[in-house]
């Protein structure tokens, strides 16, 4: 057991009190963020990350893992509460979790979405541990043609499972694909669509874009909706936890499919959100008693939480060992493993061990520490929620700005934030979705070098896509993928044709 | 007593007053034009570490990564800091070569040259699988292979660029150059067999080569690297033959210089000239020289000025010849 042996290496590395304490941190702050709507993990991360650039690196991803993990479960919290999703990927949760608070369930609703997010996590990363090792030496394997398989795979899915309508997925995509080309061009050498502003010299930062158009927008949302924040009281009693969990075991088909679907998605960039969503469906879809989900059904709150935490979890796997970000916290994690003077790829598993098994066993520690930080400090943080907004809104816009100006440490990038905040408002009331905009903002200039270097590699011959196994499949995947929706609607057809005759169909989610 | 002890401190800063001359009044900025983990930022970080460690300086230094637009950032960034002394610039060829091929608004001269602290070397690698065992055995492959031998390197038209150029008008064989972001990503590219060669720095493929997945073929120097230690099981840096040995006469040589921003005081400059020149004669300097197989040097003064108009016209040849220069 060489994963074993290495785990038991990696907590070693963890336990000194420096660490415990910068991980108990983490988690305090990564709830805090995850209870403020606009402010998101990636926010939380992104804002928090030049912090750490004093620390050591493993004491930096420690702590920002811990902010993830801490948001990952705060934004439950407001969802089920207040009907507010915190995060994006809580979204789902509020289907039963809100009503489940409204018969004051309130309690069993939390334990059991903190419980399911727990248990999300820690098949993801029994699943990191032992897929890791081997994962290094198969990420040699990724030549330019790969990359970009791995790449056009991500945008596909989005494309064809995301639940918004296609052609704004991708109008939203082209427009972050066409921005991510500002700056210079690595293989032209040649500078584009800077417009002669020394400002635009190094292209737009995502992450100030991200800050814009999540924080801001969603700021600019609240005020104009005039959103009254009114809490439902909340505390966690031990026979309320202990209740839950025992009926837990009942629904072990809908967590186990859901951590599946959590993993797959969080490894092959699809990310949390998507994640959620489909698991919400798909335990609507298998269950016996569909009539009852969206009305406090506990089950409703299992499959999302489970399959975001999962996915959020797996997420940091092909960020570590191909240096491709599964998630928008990923990816600012990636930034962060440059800035600390770590290269993100198949190496790293080789040369940084302390590192790459410290932060995995902190995976595991950072979740059994939070789940006991969140169950016990709930009335805490709902508290918060009952500070008047006009008191949080300057806050939180205060903190967007501080996090876009200390990235590059330019007061540009503030206006830029600004007016992505003002654009993020606009898709929103027009229903374009902000996922694939920034998907592409952050994937766009990677996934162009990589089709143009394979592009000469082949002498411009496209059948280099189809040249190996790996390559061939994966974008044989992509396409299928892309597809999915006309694909998936002929299932549909035979499928509700055979429903038809046995007289049991019903209406899907979506 | 008390007065006595304070009189004495007084006296003591009184008389050493005039002694000092201008010092750093906050932490000062080294800025590196390259992204992380780079062959810049591995040696700001160095100086960083050998300035603290042998106190040479009151105030701290950090480390600051403006490798946006392949280094341009910190071009400009340095450029727009005219009559700042807190920040100076660790600068490689990319300020003779990016003016050139991407009109950046940019000119060295409008910089405050500190001092030359030292030449990195380029060599020729290839992957240990393919079956060559020498340069000649290696281009005579690339001369017969269709499709092309792949090079990998950082950035487009650049040092990586200009070398392959010079490669194939040498020697007759033609390469397809993949540009990478970074030396590290054409590192890896290499090992995973996704080019046939490149022609990073030692420091960038050093891991490699020591975990034996890649074979230094020869240096592009007049003379063999000096350091004699073994660095492999097998081979030290001095036994990497020169390319001129092996019967291809390119050679380049690129510095690593430090910069302060123009409009500076004559005294804020000599402070940093003294500061580095400390800095090259402490331990720390002298063990990354070795590991790293760069070239000691310290030039500066007008020593310093006639080696950056030499090297300028050198590689505005270079640049012209290549066909790289931006009309």
């Amino acid at each position: 057991m060489e994963a074993f042996g290495l785990l038991v290496y990696g907590f070693s590395v963890l336990l000194t009190w420096k660490i415990l304490a910068l991980m108990m941190v983490g988690l305090v702050l990564g709830i805090f963020v995850g209870v403020l709507p606009g402010l998101g993990g990636p926010n939380g991360v992104a804002i928090l990350l030049p912090l750490t650039f004093t620390m050591d690196p493993t004491s930096a991803i420690v702590m920002l893992s811990c902010i993830y993990w801490g948001a990952l479960f705060g934004g439950a919290i407001t969802s089920i509460l207040f009907n507010i999703p915190g995060e994006a990927w809580s979204v789902a949760t509020t289907f039963d979790g809100y009503p489940m608070a409204q018969q004051g369930k309130a309690a069993e609703a939390l334990t059991a979405a903190f419980t399911s997010s727990f248990i999300g996590s820690l098949v993801a990363v029994l699943l990191i541990t032992f897929l890791a090792p081997g994962i290094a030496s198969f990420a040699l394997r990724f030549g330019p043609p790969e990359f970009f398989a791995v790449y056009l795979l991500t945008f596909c899915s989005f494309v064809g499972l995301g639940r918004e309508e296609k052609h704004k997925t991708i109008i939203s995509m082209a427009l972050g694909l066409l921005l991510a080309g500002v700056g210079m061009d690595t293989v032209s050498g040649q500078l584009r669509m800077t417009f002669g502003f020394d400002e635009l010299l190094r292209g737009i930062n995502f992450l100030v874009a991200v800050i814009g158009l999540f924080g801001i927008s969603e700021i600019l949302l609240t005020m104009e909706e005039r959103l009254a924040l009114r809490g439902h009281a909340a505390s966690i009693s031990l026979r309320v936890v202990l209740k839950v969990w025992k009926e837990m075991p009942r629904y072990w088909v809908t967590l186990l499919r859901s951590s599946a679907i959590g993993c797959w998605l969080g490894i092959t960039p699809g990310g949390a959100i998507a994640a959620s969503f489909m698991s919400y469906n798909l335990a609507k879809r298998f269950s016996k008693d569909k009539e009852s989900f969206g009305k406090g059904r506990i089950e409703g709150v299992f499959a999302p939480e489970t399959a975001a935490h999962a996915s959020g979890t797996s997420a940091l796997l092909p960020m570590l060992a191909l240096g491709i970000p599964g998630s928008g916290t990923a990816a600012i994690l990636l930034g962060g493993l440059m800035v600390w003077g770590l290269n993100p790829g198949p190496l790293l598993f080789v040369e940084h061990k302390g590192f790459v098994w410290g932060l995995i066993a902190s995976m595991y520690l950072g979740n059994v520490v939070g789940l006991i930080l969140v169950l016990t400090t709930v009335p805490i943080f709902a508290a918060v929620l009952r500070v008047p907004f006009s008191a949080i809104a300057p806050m939180i816009v205060v903190s967007c700005a501080i996090g876009a100006y200390a990235i590059q440490n330019a007061m540009f990038d503030i206006w830029l934030m600004l007016l992505f905040g003002v654009v993020g408002y606009v898709f929103k009331k027009i229903g374009i979705p902000l996922a694939p905009f920034t998907l592409a903002l952050v994937l766009g200039n990677r996934a162009e070098d990589s089709f143009r270097l394979s592009m000469i590699g082949s002498g411009g011959d496209m059948r280099v896509f189809w040249s190996n196994g790996l390559v061939g499949s994966i974008t044989t995947l992509a396409l299928v993928l892309l597809l999915w929706p006309l694909i998936g609607g002929a299932f549909g057809r035979m499928r509700s044709a055979f429903a038809r005759k046995t007289a049991t169909g019903t209406a899907d989610v979506r | 007593m008390k007065f006595a002890k304070w009189s004495t401190l007084a006296l003591f800063a009184l008389t050493a007053a005039p002694a000092l001359a201008w010092e750093p009044s906050k932490p000062v900025e080294i800025v590196v034009a390259a992204g992380a983990g780079g062959a810049s930022d591995q040696m700001a970080r160095m100086m960083q570490a050998a300035i603290q460690k042998n106190n040479l300086m009151k105030q701290p230094m950090v480390v600051s990564l403006k490798g946006g637009a392949s280094g341009a950032e910190a071009l400009i960034y340095m450029k727009s800091g005219a009559g700042d002394p807190h920040k100076v610039l660790i600068a490689y060829s990319l300020i003779y070569m990016l003016p050139l091929s991407a009109k950046i608004p940019f000119n060295w001269r409008e910089l405050t040259p500190v001092s030359v602290i030292a030449l990195d070397q380029f060599v020729l690698w290839d992957n240990t699988t393919l079956p060559h065992k020498s340069v000649k055995e290696f281009i005579a492959a690339a001369k017969g292979a269709n499709p092309p031998f792949k090079m990998g390197g950082t950035g487009s038209k650049r040092e990586d660029h200009v070398l392959t150029v010079f490669l194939e008008k040498r020697t007759g064989a033609k390469f397809a150059y993949l540009p990478y972001k970074s030396g590290g990503e054409a590192a890896t590219q290499l090992v995973g067999n996704h080019t046939q060669s490149n022609v990073n720095n030692p420091s960038e493929n050093l891991e490699v080569w020591r975990a034996g997945q890649v074979r230094a073929l020869c240096v592009f120097d007049k003379e063999r690297m000096q350091y004699k230690s073994k660095v492999t099981d097998a081979m030290s840096w001095n036994d990497v033959p020169t390319c001129k040995e092996e019967g291809i006469d390119v050679q380049y040589l690129m510095l690593r210089a430090m910069f302060l921003p123009g409009k500076v005081a004559p005294e804020q400059t000599a402070f940093y000239v003294d500061l580095f020149r400390k800095l090259t004669q402490t331990s720390e300097y002298k063990d990354y020289m070795e590991k790293q197989a760069l070239k000691p040097v310290f030039l500066t003064g007008k020593s310093m000025l006639d080696f950056l108009e030499e090297d300028d016209a050198l590689n505005k040849n270079l640049m012209t010849e290549a066909g790289f220069v931006a009309n």
